[in-house]
């Protein structure tokens, strides 16, 4: 079953990508087959979420991490590529300083700051998108999961996390651009960002990340290893008795799930063009929890058919229903959880297996 | 009822699921339930105001004044014969979301036009989408100015339209002949600019640096007790002190509550607010605060038949008879008032040709006056300060003679005061150096 | 300043007035309009012409600087003052009712800070001989900060006749700035003076011992003196000040944090919607404020009473309905609870925004509530006060419900072990939902606290709800005294980082400690001991 739902996911995210690329750049504006750069990006944010929430998925519904602060790691490696998209701007920004991004420019500093040099260099700013956010996790977890924090513990501190980035990223003095963050960008690796064929590329990018992501995950919970981490899951203590190491099960797949999301981000950034604190609000972590709920955790699969579902619904009543669609959005969550405690693809699957 | 509701919500599910696996037909789908049939007999304007998260509370005003303002051009004919139609969404205070929204409303609903953000950073987002889809959009809310661009018209006031004429009056002697300043913000890009120019003003005006002090504070910042005690501290060296207060929409509450406690006066230490007006006051108990000031633009206690007139069909509107007014909604109303002018100069909705036509156009702004269209694409206001009373509006103690043009680019800061913006042929440059003689910023380039 | 002159002026004239009743016909007398000032545009003339008018003997002179103070004074075409009173206009010159007044050519004059400045002095000024003690040490205070040596003659005056300690003490200090503050007196009054402002020993008091460096080297070394010992006292005090501080802050964290102490540290329910259980406290208290305001305006003062029990039946009421038509059936499902509350919190934020409007409410601060006293050194606001005292009462009324009530004898039995209490006859279904009424209930109580202090918005829970999760999680779930020491830990760290570090810092710096101290005690504070702790 999981198998076949795998491959059916695979297919429909390159081939919806694919499909939506080839529409958009292969005919013309005006015809009914057309795909609209609109929809191009719109896919493309929904697939950077579905990486993030099936790297979510991964630690909390293989290893029982239930991370509220994972959209941490996707900021950071927004951040990574959204320093490297600054740098490409150079003299075009609007004070037309070649080295300063503007906001350095009106806040007077006088020269870069050191961390950020070498994000002009494409290869260290994708390398700095993963290595950073891994960076982070495995100091965190390693110390987390050695005491054997766990549960609500862990998720609170997760959180904690979270908003301390939040609050520290608000900063003007950090020199992240405090508040307004990143933006503004105008080309990625020579490409313009906003050129149709950048789009699509980045939208074809994203689906194959969210692919090979799909895989990895899978390969890994499928794997002896996978065995283990469920065993973590459901009986920590029992594993630790039996000779297993839970920490370190735990810490690998916690920082495998950091640079996941640190890959989302960085895919997420050139696609919406904006990079601001605002990504580490803890409300952000916990959406991306209710999106593995919602799509069913413990699937991968579900995870991804989650993030999509939710943000599509979000997409379309923020704008036909403006004034009321946090009540949609909320009675659904409600709904899900009550009615659906396997989720949407449980829902799915139990339907199929109705008919045969 | 769960029963229900179950049922009702599960054909969208599926809908949903068919339609990301089958994206290319949805497309037509829902551009069809986006978009009404007569959609060729109307034009339509894009609100982009969040209307949940943070900032619902300041913007869905300006949903709702937009909404009338559409409803009463709509009376009067509509425009170029035909109806105006609003189309709402709610960016949810979420920025990328605002990118997304304002794409959805200029590739999806085909707005003319667009009115909307309040932030500084939501600007920021949207602004690449403008750019490349050549749309408008109206920004209606003072701000730290360093900007100006084709697509955008600035309607609410720049720093010099603001803030400096709110020092000059407290350096005055009917302002009290301040002698010493806090300069109060949360940390973001509105205050941290603003007060880097009032520091190089003051301190050109001859202010000594160890009369200002210079604090920020987090978004939402609800603990002021040691804040407000140090000010209190530095306000006792026995030279007038006044505050300027830079500090963003929730944190003013706690932030004046504190005063009110701590026993500050206005009479004592006034603070005067660049981002408190009317709607905010509402908010807060007023009784300890009167006296202390504000500047803007426009206040609803301004007498003049236009005001008296526009208040009063706003109460019709809302149907609430107390609902205030405050600057942002003159600002929108301006905005709204000049784009309709120019569609009506260009005789069409064509954005390139309803840019050109934008510059120069004048319409009445609701203090008695005219407002114009610069071609740095900001538009000219007067400065008003008020006190504020103990009902909750505002007193106006001091207004320029005439309206003030825009300082985009500040002459107070070392990176843009070289730069000025013309948006009319030849120039057409929105940060053109007069050093280098060239479009782009830089001196060097 | 010159609003202190303008105290001062009225002051001497105000004691001309009493030695010398003749003044009064000569004021009457004088050829000068006293009015005429007051029909200027210029604030700075409107000022002077209110405090030549106040000193000026007239017998208009009261009701219209009341007028004025209320903006009830206009000025018609012809430069006519009038007062406006409940149905008609009086000329502010003679008293006459005024007939046929057109409206709309009166200008009203316009009163600033200045102008309002005036008129507390003109109106104040004559508080120092008046015959209430609050009014005479009030009118002591403002010679205090004038320092004016041109008061001197008048303290003496008034010292003589001045009964009351409290007031003779601000006098003498008054006198003591007055004569610092000026090149009179010989050296031993000024260094008696300095030990009268060293004693008194405030702000003000240490920024004038900070101006003598002219003086005489005597004078100006008990200065130097006197400033070090305030200082020394200053940082005793500041350390003083900071616990306040931070025992404040604290028990805001401890209030907002106390229900979720119940529902998710006794009960193990992840609430996300705990904040707006709180939210729902406040909206509570603004609208018992706006019935009272309507139907009983006099009782206005103390709708903030009646709004604590409202709001923590409201809240818990609906804490109550939450269980039984949700949590209920999520029980053993702690993670997913999550969710469900999580969306349960965006409902009822939007629905508080669809009913009562997205902009703030603004809730009155009692009179009673408002303002602040000096204790020695410190400053102790009295909202603040009251937040603590409340917050004492609430957590106390807590665990006496907990450990002495049958109800609380049941809720423990049930958390302990449920099969066992329900073995025993208790109605454990019930006992969930009166559990988890009881924890939002007392978030709606904080919600009555946190009106007062900040903003009654929508978005008020999720203000709260991180900060919150915090506490009870540093604390040691499931432990009440956990919950108090950790709140009033953060309380008082974050306050006194915020000098060094500032606002941002400093809870950054509070929340990586916290980071930290779980790695050292994974169950925070005080953990709970024994089996229970594994489920």
């Amino acid at each position: 079953m999981s198998r076949v739902s795998t491959s059916i996911c695979i297919l429909l995210v390159l081939g919806i990508a694919i499909g939506m690329a080839a529409l958009n750049l292969g005919t013309d504006a005006g015809s009914a087959a057309h795909v609209s750069t609109y929809w191009i990006s719109l896919v493309g944010k929904y697939l950077c979420f579905a990486i993030l929430a099936l790297a979510l998925d991964l630690v909390w519904g293989f290893a029982g991490i239930l991370s509220l602060g994972h959209a941490a790691f996707f900021a950071l490696g927004g951040y990574a590529m959204g320093m490297y998209l600054m740098r490409q701007i150079g003299t075009r920004g609007v004070y037309g300083n070649a080295i300063l991004p503007d906001f350095m420019v009106f806040l007077n500093y006088k020269e870069l700051p050191w961390f950020w040099h070498g994000f002009d260099n494409p290869a260290f700013a994708i390398l700095m998108a993963m290595l950073v956010p891994a960076v982070l996790a495995l100091i965190f977890g390693f110390f987390a999961f050695r005491s054997r924090v766990t549960g609500v513990y862990l998720s609170i501190i997760t959180q904690a996390l979270t908003f301390a980035l939040l609050l520290a990223f608000f900063r003007n003095d950090m020199g992240f651009g405090g508040n307004n963050g990143l933006t503004d960008f105008k080309d990625m690796f020579g490409y313009s960002l906003q050129s149709d064929a950048t789009r699509s590329g980045l939208l074809v990018a994203s689906a194959i990340f969210l692919v090979l992501c799909l895989l990895v995950a899978r390969y890994v919970v499928t794997s002896r290893f996978g065995q283990v981490l469920i065993a973590v899951r459901d009986t920590e203590s029992r594993t630790r008795f039996l000779g297993y190491r839970p920490e370190s099960y735990k810490l690998f797949v916690f920082v495998l799930s950091a640079i996941m999301a640190g890959i989302g981000g960085a895919l997420y950034v050139p696609q919406v063009g904006i990079i601001n604190p605002g990504e580490f609000a803890p409300a952000g972590s916990i959406e991306a929890v209710i999106w593995v709920a919602v799509g069913g955790r413990g699937t991968l699969v579900g995870a991804i058919l989650g993030a999509i579902l939710v943000n599509a619904g979000k997409t379309y009543l923020t704008g036909a229903f403006p004034e009321i669609w946090l009540f949609a959005l909320g009675a659904l969550f409600i709904l899900v959880t009550l009615l659906l405690p396997q989720g949407v693809l449980g829902l799915l699957q139990s339907m199929r297996g109705a008919k045969s | 009822m769960a029963a229900s509701c179950s049922t009702s919500t599960r054909p969208s599910f599926a809908r949903w699921l068919r339609g990301t696996a089958l994206a290319v037909a949805t497309t037509a789908l829902t551009l069809g339930a986006f978009a009404p049939a007569q959609a060729a007999d109307t034009i339509k304007v894009g609100i982009l105001h969040s209307l949940s998260g943070t900032m619902a509370i300041s913007e869905t005003t300006l949903k709702d004044v937009m909404l009338m303002l559409i409803e009463q051009q709509n009376k009067k004919g509509g425009l170029l014969g035909k109806k105006l139609e609003a189309v709402v969404v709610d960016p949810a205070s979420n920025w990328p979301l605002f990118a997304e929204k304002a794409k959805e409303l200029i590739n999806v609903d085909h707005v003319a036009a667009v009115f909307g953000c309040w932030t500084s950073v939501s600007r920021k987002s949207v602004l690449p989408v403008f750019k490349e889809t050549n749309n408008i959009l109206f920004y209606p809310v003072q701000y730290e100015g360093e900007e100006s661009e084709k697509n955008v018209f600035y309607t609410g006031a720049a720093p010099n339209q603001q803030a400096i004429p709110a020092v000059d009056y407290l350096m005055s002697k009917d302002g009290g002949s301040v002698k010493r300043w806090v300069l109060a913000g949360t940390d973001y890009v509105y205050p941290r600019t603003t007060n880097k120019i009032l520091e190089a003003y003051l301190k050109a005006k001859g202010v000594a640096a160890d009369d200002i002090m210079i604090n920020y504070t987090p978004f939402g910042h609800s603990d002021w007790q040691n804040i407000v005690a140090d000010i209190k501290k530095f306000g006792s060296a026995g030279k007038k002190t006044a505050v300027v207060s830079t500090i963003n929409g929730d944190a003013n509450v706690p932030f004046y509550k504190e005063l009110g406690n701590q026993g500050i006066k206005a009479t004592d230490i006034p603070v005067v607010a660049f981002s408190v007006g009317e709607e905010e006051l509402a908010g807060i108990d007023t009784k300890p605060l009167v006296g202390h000031l504000a500047a803007w633009n426009y206040f609803e206690s301004v007498k003049s038949p236009i005001n008296t007139a526009f208040i009063n069909e706003w109460h019709e509107f809302t149907k609430k008879p107390k609902r205030t007014t405050n600057d942002p909604m003159e600002a929108a109303y301006i905005g709204f008032n000049m784009w309709i002018k120019a569609v009506q100069k260009a005789g069409t909705t064509d954005q390139t040709k309803v840019i050109d036509a934008m510059i120069g156009v004048a319409v009445p702004n609701l203090t008695g006056g005219l407002s114009t269209m610069m071609p740095n694409h900001h538009i000219t206001k007067p400065v008003l300060i008020g006190e504020v009373k103990a009902d909750g509006q505002f007193n106006v103690v001091w207004s320029t003679p005439g309206t003030v043009v825009a300082n985009e680019w500040s002459p107070y800061l070392e990176g843009s005061k070289d730069l000025i913006a013309d948006w009319r042929a030849p120039m057409s440059c929105g940060n053109f150096n007069v050093k280098s003689g060239k479009c782009g910023g830089s001196a060097s380039n | 300043m010159t609003a202190l002159r303008h105290i001062l002026a009225v002051l001497l004239l105000a004691l001309a007035l009493i030695s010398a009743p003749a003044f009064e016909a000569r004021a009457d007398d004088d050829a000068a309009d006293p009015f005429a000032g007051l029909t200027s545009q210029s604030f700075d003339d409107v000022a002077q012409a209110l405090t030549a008018l106040a000193v000026s003997g007239n017998k208009q002179a009261g009701p219209t600087v009341t007028a004025l103070q209320n903006e009830a004074l206009f000025v018609t075409p012809d430069m006519a003052l009038l007062i406006k009173t409940d149905d008609s206009y009086v000329n502010a010159r003679t008293g006459e009712k005024v007939a046929d007044v057109n409206e709309d050519d009166l200008s009203p004059v316009r009163v600033n800070n200045a102008v309002r400045a005036a008129i507390e002095a003109a109106k104040g000024g004559l508080d120092l001989v008046s015959t209430d003690v609050a009014a005479r040490a009030h009118a002591a205070e403002q010679l205090f900060a004038s320092h004016d040596a041109a008061a001197l003659p008048l303290l003496a005056t008034a010292l003589i006749a001045e009964k009351d300690a409290g007031v003779r003490a601000i006098m003498l200090q008054a006198q003591a700035a007055a004569l610092l503050s000026s090149d009179t007196g010989t050296e031993a009054e000024q260094l008696a003076a300095i030990a009268t402002l060293r004693a008194r020993g405030d702000i003000e008091s240490k920024a004038l011992l900070g101006s003598l460096h002219d003086k005489s080297p005597a004078v100006a070394a008990a200065a130097a003196a006197a400033i070090s010992s305030l200082n020394q006292l200053e940082q005793i005090w500041g350390v003083a000040q900071g616990v306040f501080y931070g025992v404040s802050l604290g028990s805001v964290l401890l209030l907002a944090a106390a229900g979720l102490a119940i529902t998710f540290g006794v009960m193990g329910v992840i609430n996300m919607a705990h904040g707006e259980m709180v939210m729902l406290g406040a909206y509570t208290t603004y609208t018992v404020q706006s019935v009272i305001a309507s139907v009983a305006p006099q009782w206005a003062g103390l709708s903030i009473l009646l709004s604590v029990p409202l709001a923590f039946l409201v809240s818990g009421l609906v804490g109550v309905l939450i269980e039984r038509c949700m949590i209920r059936f999520l029980y053993g499902r702690p993670l997913e609870t999550l969710l469900a509350t999580w969306g349960l919190s965006l409902v009822l934020q939007q629905a508080i925004r669809s009913i009562f409007g997205s902009s703030n409410r603004d809730v009155l601060t009692p009179a009673w509530m408002a303002g602040a006293t000096r204790l020695g050194g410190l400053t102790i606001t009295y909202n603040r006060l009251y937040i603590i005292i409340f917050a004492v009462i609430v957590i106390a009324a807590l665990m006496a419900v907990l450990r002495y009530t049958a109800l609380g004898l049941r809720m423990r039995a049930v958390t302990q072990n449920r099969r066992m209490a329900a073995a025993m006859g208790i109605r454990t279904p019930w006992i969930d939902a009166l559990t988890f009424g009881l924890g939002s209930g007392v978030a709606g109580m904080a919600g009555v606290a946190l009106s007062q202090i900040d903003n009654v918005s929508p978005n008020l829970g999720q203000s709260y709800i991180i900060d919150s999760f915090m506490v009870v999680v540093f604390g040691g779930v499931g432990n009440l005294w956990g919950t108090v020491v950790s709140a009033m830990t953060l309380g008082i760290v974050n306050k006194f980082l915020e000098p060094f570090a500032g606002a941002v810092l400093g809870k950054i710096v509070v929340l990586v400690a916290l980071i930290l101290f779980i790695q050292r005690k994974p169950r925070g504070m005080f953990p709970l001991k024994g089996r229970a702790v594994e489920q």
